[in-house]
């Protein structure tokens, strides 16, 4: 491997990796601070690429089109969905076992799959990027890289430090790490967590929609998706650490590059890698690299 | 129930499946051989989750290997006997188990769930991508085995075969469950900590009844490539896992009876919601009926159909349901 392949190879796994950070970090946030496990959340990833997909049109015909536009209006479909559905359904898994939580997500996964095989048919589709972001660059003398992926990973980084700055250093973050901490005193203080978990699970999935939507002109769009994505997502979080956000950072860069790399120097065990690797880290530590 | 009135709603249930086929044509012998296979996985999952507490997302996998092995290890010859054939396809399940078990068991809650899944997920990668067993498009069974004479392919043998073996992993697992080492299992499910305090290693007891547990689903991937005389990669999808959690769940937890009930409901299910008559041209979408009824199940029934006439009597005398005290982990 020479140098060039080798770097377009390590751009390849960065936004691979920032990528499936997004997905996993909702996925840790929303069981770090509610305690639920949701297998759902691979499907959210799967609704916004396919939002990607039948959004496009639609929105180019009312608002004159664009690529921006089209994520808004994922983003804010998204935002709505979110809290619609824990106040339907989530609202009342925080009390119950996890074994019941893991059933009624699981059966909501089979409600979306078939919901989007009503609506947008079982076939496979791709997505152009926009135009402007759709040329490559030159790297070295012959190899080139297309400018979207880099475009995928600015905007991952972008949330990533969105995510930590609202956490870190707001009002809202302070309240929603003091709830994760004890739901009882905080609501005590005079703070609706109800409401604040609403918030924290509708940004939950409408970051792992807007991870759909802007990875739908890398990936296509297929059925099935979301679950692939679920899959790894929970490897990511295994070896993260359940609820931490840093450790799903790194958990999910090594995957990222356990994976692409794998898939160049070891095409036949590439499938596998990813679980061996979650294998030998949980020898050596069984709950993760950070423990939240 | 007492014990009286629990033994005798079993021994009726397996009367009228060995009646069945007295009145049945082929069609209702493939379905009802299939729902038992469903329900000998159904039993082995409940060993983990129902009897030692254990959720195990990653049952498919060891379904999965048995089938493949009774495919693999029956090679390309003639009809191989079914007399080693298929206690290899359970030591190889087993086999499996034993390793996932080691690793995983030094997990706990959520995380147990997640490592199980992964792992079964990384069996089924290993059968989709690698050539070894015929990649996605799966491998046929070259000529069904041989019990002692009798011809596994014929489908009325298959029939008897299967409910003989249900019958028997029944009875083993009440027995078991009523040994020394299943009071233990049941202690490790209200009380791990206390467990050890009293002076169990729990570790070895959890590894072994997930050693036992992926054996008796390897018995049902044998029966079940068998039967169809074909595997293929989707035997060890995930929906199966989550399938199976759905049917303890539906029968009840924490009883034998309730994976029996819940594998026969979930097929009923999933008929009812297959059906053309019913439902049109929506048919084809029957995942969609499953999954609302899998969420209805979960918020109204969360001691399965084995609690509800309990639930009705708690509902009539206005009493506050007794809640899951039994299956809390």
């Amino acid at each position: 491997m020479d140098i060039t392949t080798f770097l377009i190879q390590l751009l390849n796994a960065l936004q691979y990796g920032l990528l499936l950070f997004l997905v996993a970090s909702g996925l840790t946030l929303i069981f770090g601070i509610m305690g639920v496990i949701n297998l759902a959340h691979g499907s959210f990833y799967m609704i916004g690429a396919y939002m990607a997909f039948a959004l496009a049109p639609p929105v180019a015909a009312t608002f004159g089109g664009g690529f921006f536009a089209t994520l808004l209006v994922g983003v804010l479909l998204a935002v709505v969905l979110g809290y619609v559905l824990e106040w339907v359904f989530f609202s009342y898994l925080y009390p119950r076992e996890h074994l019941q939580q893991v059933l009624m997500t699981y059966g909501l996964i089979l409600v979306f799959e078939e919901l989007r095989s009503i609506l947008v048919g079982d076939d496979v589709h791709g997505v152009k990027p926009p135009e402007w972001l759709a040329g490559t660059l030159p790297l070295g003398d012959v190899m080139t890289y297309p400018v979207y992926r880099l475009f995928i990973s600015a905007v991952c980084l972008a949330l990533a430090l969105g995510m930590w700055f609202v956490f870190a250093r707001t009002r809202l973050g302070m309240m929603i790490r003091a709830g994760a901490n004890n739901r009882e005193m905080v609501q005590s203080l005079g703070i609706d967590i109800q409401f604040l978990y609403r918030v924290v699970f509708a940004a939950g999935m409408a970051i792992a929609v807007l991870a759909g939507m802007v990875a739908a002109p890398v990936s296509s769009v297929y059925p099935g998706m979301g679950n692939q994505v679920l899959i790894v997502c929970f490897v990511v979080v295994v070896i993260g650490g359940i609820g931490s956000v840093r450790g799903a950072l790194l958990a999910a860069l090594l995957i990222g590059a356990v994976d692409t790399f794998g898939k160049v120097l070891l095409p036949q065990a590439a499938g596998v890698l990813v679980y061996v690797l979650m294998a030998l880290i949980l020898l050596w530590k069984p709950d993760g690299l950070f423990r939240a | 129930m007492s014990l009286s009135s629990r033994a005798g709603f079993v021994v009726a249930v397996f009367t009228l499946l060995a009646l069945y086929p007295l009145v049945s044509g082929s069609f209702g012998i493939d379905l009802v051989t299939k729902t038992m296979i469903y329900a000998i996985l159904a039993l082995s999952l409940e060993l983990l989750v129902g009897s030692t507490g254990l959720v195990c997302f990653g049952q498919a996998a060891f379904f999965g290997i048995g089938a493949y092995g009774a495919v693999l290890l029956a090679g390309q010859g003639d009809a191989a006997s079914a007399l080693w054939l298929l206690p290899a396809c359970v030591a190889a399940a087993a086999l499996y188990a034993l390793a996932v078990g080691a690793l995983s068991l030094r997990t706990r809650g959520v995380y147990f769930i997640m490592v199980t899944l992964a792992f079964a997920q990384m069996a089924y990668y290993v059968v989709h991508d690698t050539p070894l067993g015929g990649g996605t498009d799966g491998i046929y069974l070259n000529q069904a085995p041989q019990l002692a004479g009798l011809d596994l392919g014929r489908p009325l043998v298959m029939y008897g075969v299967t409910l003989v073996l249900l019958a028997a992993v029944f009875v083993f697992l009440a027995l078991l469950l009523r040994s020394r080492f299943g009071r233990a299992l049941a202690g490790i499910r209200v009380n791990e900590q206390r467990m050890r305090a009293t002076g169990f290693s729990t570790y070895p007891y959890k590894l072994a009844a997930f050693t036992l547990s992926g054996g008796i689903a390897g018995l049902g991937g044998f029966l079940f490539a068998v039967k169809d005389g074909f595997v293929n990669p989707e035997l060890m999808s995930w929906h199966l896992s989550g399938a199976l959690l759905v049917m303890i769940i539906l029968g009840g937890l924490g009883h034998l009876r309730g994976a029996l009930i819940g594998a026969f409901a979930f097929a009923l299910l999933q008929e009812l919601f297959k059906s053309e008559a019913v439902w049109g041209p929506l048919a084809r979408h029957w995942n969609l009926g499953l999954g609302l009824t899998i969420i209805a199940t979960v918020a109204l029934l969360p001691r399965g159909l084995v609690g509800l006439p309990q639930q009705w009597r708690d509902a009539l005398l206005g009493r506050a349901p007794r809640g899951s005290a039994e299956t809390a982990p």
